[in-house]
């Protein structure tokens, strides 16, 4: 009986979500009164052993096979689903990002076993003889949904975010295991052929500073005070969905439910209502800014801050603010 | 070329989301429905594709009768054949439905040969999923793979193009194989009024739908605790530039 973290990593450098998952196994783990062991898959993520015993894994399995060179959503799921036969835990937590999903719902088919994406809190009485309850977010997070994941090994990913990555060292240094899975065509095709590398910079997803525009931008070309404020607090320009579906800019820049989740220090939030399928997207925002019009505005009522007023009239005039403080 | 699309009915995106007393559902009295958001690209671009290659592009639902308003919709921007697979709640498990679409598709192909493309939406807009689509390729024995930001196809090979926080990925999967698809691929068009005719004509196939119950099982539905709102309001208008410049000094994101 143990709890299994799979760590999330590209060519060997970890993601940020793994280290949510890592904390969230081992608090589970010690609930259970049980052992907490990872998971790395491909050679070149046994350097990532090191960083997993910091948050107090007594084992970590390394999976090895030469197709686990770049990531496979099926030969990772297929690894994920040989070790999970070979140890028998009773939980397996994964990361509730796009690959996390892939692959734990790619190792889940393969073992026949359910699988609860997505989970923000697991049952506190959980001891491991029975079904796991879990909360888990429907709708991008606009819902909740309690569930039951009923089975002897019970797959989950752990919601984005939810938990603070705390390291935590074990009592003794980690194990190492290494298993050597058997992959083939037969069981693994999909893998990634290429792949054009991002230009270093911010990025949506990362810029602590996002100036978005909703609806009440107006056109495409109405962006541009957006773009000129963004560019002085060395930000990146994000949209709602109307804007992306009105054309005025491409679906990259969408933040919300079917777009970017994004977590910067400020979301300055223009003409936007806050459709709750675009507040999901942007809650997680250290602070919102909504620049509206209406006063009642769904985004006006739930943002820290607020100026009521023309987007139009009132972005130029922050820009313009932010000029004369610096040639001071 | 011959594509299948599955699509699942959802109550449009962007309205308050109310729960049935219940716990068990949402409550759809007020609510308009759609073609949830992934999959309504994903018909978009199998019509795309079947634009530039030739052939046809099937649509299919699991869902309740209703549904057959969701595939006519599919019908009207381009799809050519519909299916419903019919059951008297809005939604099965993960499991069961992936159980009961592939079979249907696997009878299909039994009697008119296999299906080029099958498509999915990367996950559903209510349930979130993102399951169905990966455990059915698996009864297929196709590849898949998910979060397709493009989709072409070359010399019977379909070529994938997905964003990840390093870059854009491309994977290359032999047809026949099944992908996941994203919104964003596409910008899915408006029906035509040729399209709206033929979607009123078109005759809807039924399957019926056998599945054994999953693992995952639903207690309850509640809404997230609402954020205490505590609007700092500072100012009207234009003149309120200095108030702002001063918070994003005081947050460090300007100096």
């Amino acid at each position: 009986m143990t709890v299994l973290a799979v760590v999330e990593h590209d060519r060997g450098t970890m993601t940020s979500a793994s280290l949510g998952v890592l904390t969230a196994a081992r608090n589970l783990a010690k609930q259970m009164n049980t052992k907490f062991e990872a998971l790395t898959i491909g050679a070149n993520a046994d350097r990532l052993s090191e960083t997993v015993a910091n948050f107090g894994a007594t084992t970590v399995h390394q999976a090895h096979n030469a197709m686990l060179t770049d990531f496979g959503p099926e030969a990772w799921g297929e690894s994920i689903a040989q070790v999970v036969r070979k140890i028998s835990p009773s939980v397996v937590i994964g990361t509730g990002t796009e690959r996390g999903h892939e692959i734990i719902a790619q190792a889940a088919a393969r073992l026949d076993l359910p699988a609860a994406m997505n989970c923000s809190e697991f049952d506190k009485d959980f001891n491991g003889t029975q079904p796991l309850k879990v909360v888990r977010t429907r709708w991008g997070g606009s819902l909740l949904e309690e569930a039951q994941v009923d089975a002897p090994i019970k797959l989950v990913t752990l919601a984005n975010h939810v938990v603070e990555p705390q390291e935590e060292l074990a009592s003794s240094p980690a194990t190492i295991s290494t298993v050597d899975v058997q992959l083939d065509e037969s069981v693994a095709q999909s893998f990634v052929q290429d792949r054009v590398e991002r230009v270093a910079g911010v990025t949506l997803a990362t810029s602590p500073v996002v100036v978005s525009g909703g609806r009440g931008v107006g056109s495409a070309e109405a962006f541009a005070p957006l773009e000129e404020l963004a560019s002085l607090l060395n930000g990146v320009v994000g949209c709602s969905r109307a804007v992306t579906n009105n054309g005025w800019r491409n679906h990259t820049d969408q933040v919300g439910q079917t777009g970017t989740r994004i977590a910067p220090d400020i979301y300055i939030a223009c003409g936007i209502s806050g459709a709750i399928q675009h507040w999901v997207g942007a809650m997680a925002s250290k602070n919102i800014l909504a620049i509206n019009t209406d006063a009642q505005a769904n985004i006006v009522t739930k943002a820290g801050y607020a100026v009521i007023g023309d987007l139009h009239k009132v972005v130029p005039a922050i820009s313009a603010e932010i000029r004369r403080r610096q040639n001071k | 070329m011959n594509i299948l699309v599955c699509v699942k009915r959802v109550p449009a995106p962007g309205a308050r989301i109310n729960i049935t007393s219940d716990g068990q559902q949402v409550d759809t009295a007020f609510l308009g429905f759609t073609v949830s958001p992934h999959e309504e690209c994903a018909v978009e671009q199998a019509v795309q594709l079947i634009e530039k290659h030739g052939g046809d592009v099937t649509v299919l639902t699991l869902g309740p009768a209703e549904a057959e308003e969701q595939l006519r919709t599919a019908v009207s921007v381009g799809a050519t054949k519909a299916i419903l697979v019919p059951i008297d709640t809005a939604d099965w498990d993960p499991q069961k439905t992936a159980q009961a679409i592939a079979k249907v598709i696997a009878d299909l192909e039994a009697a008119n040969g296999k299906y080029d493309l099958v498509l999915f939406g990367n996950e559903s807009a209510d349930s979130c999923g993102y399951q169905v689509g990966v455990r059915a390729a698996l009864k297929l024995a196709r590849p898949i793979v998910n979060g397709a930001k493009g989709l072409e196809i070359d010399n019977g090979v379909a070529v994938i193009r997905r964003e990840s926080d390093a870059g854009v990925e491309i994977y290359k999967l032999k047809m026949p194989a099944c992908v996941g698809i994203k919104e964003g691929i596409n910008l899915p068009r408006y029906p035509t009024m040729k399209g709206r005719l033929a979607s009123k004509k078109v005759a809807v196939d039924r399957s019926e739908a056998t599945g054994e119950t999953g693992g995952l099982k639903l207690i309850t539905l509640r809404r997230p605790p609402e954020r205490a709102s505590n609007t700092v309001i500072l100012g009207n208008g234009p003149e309120a530039a200095p108030a702002v410049v001063d918070l994003l000094e005081e947050l460090g994101v300007f100096k």
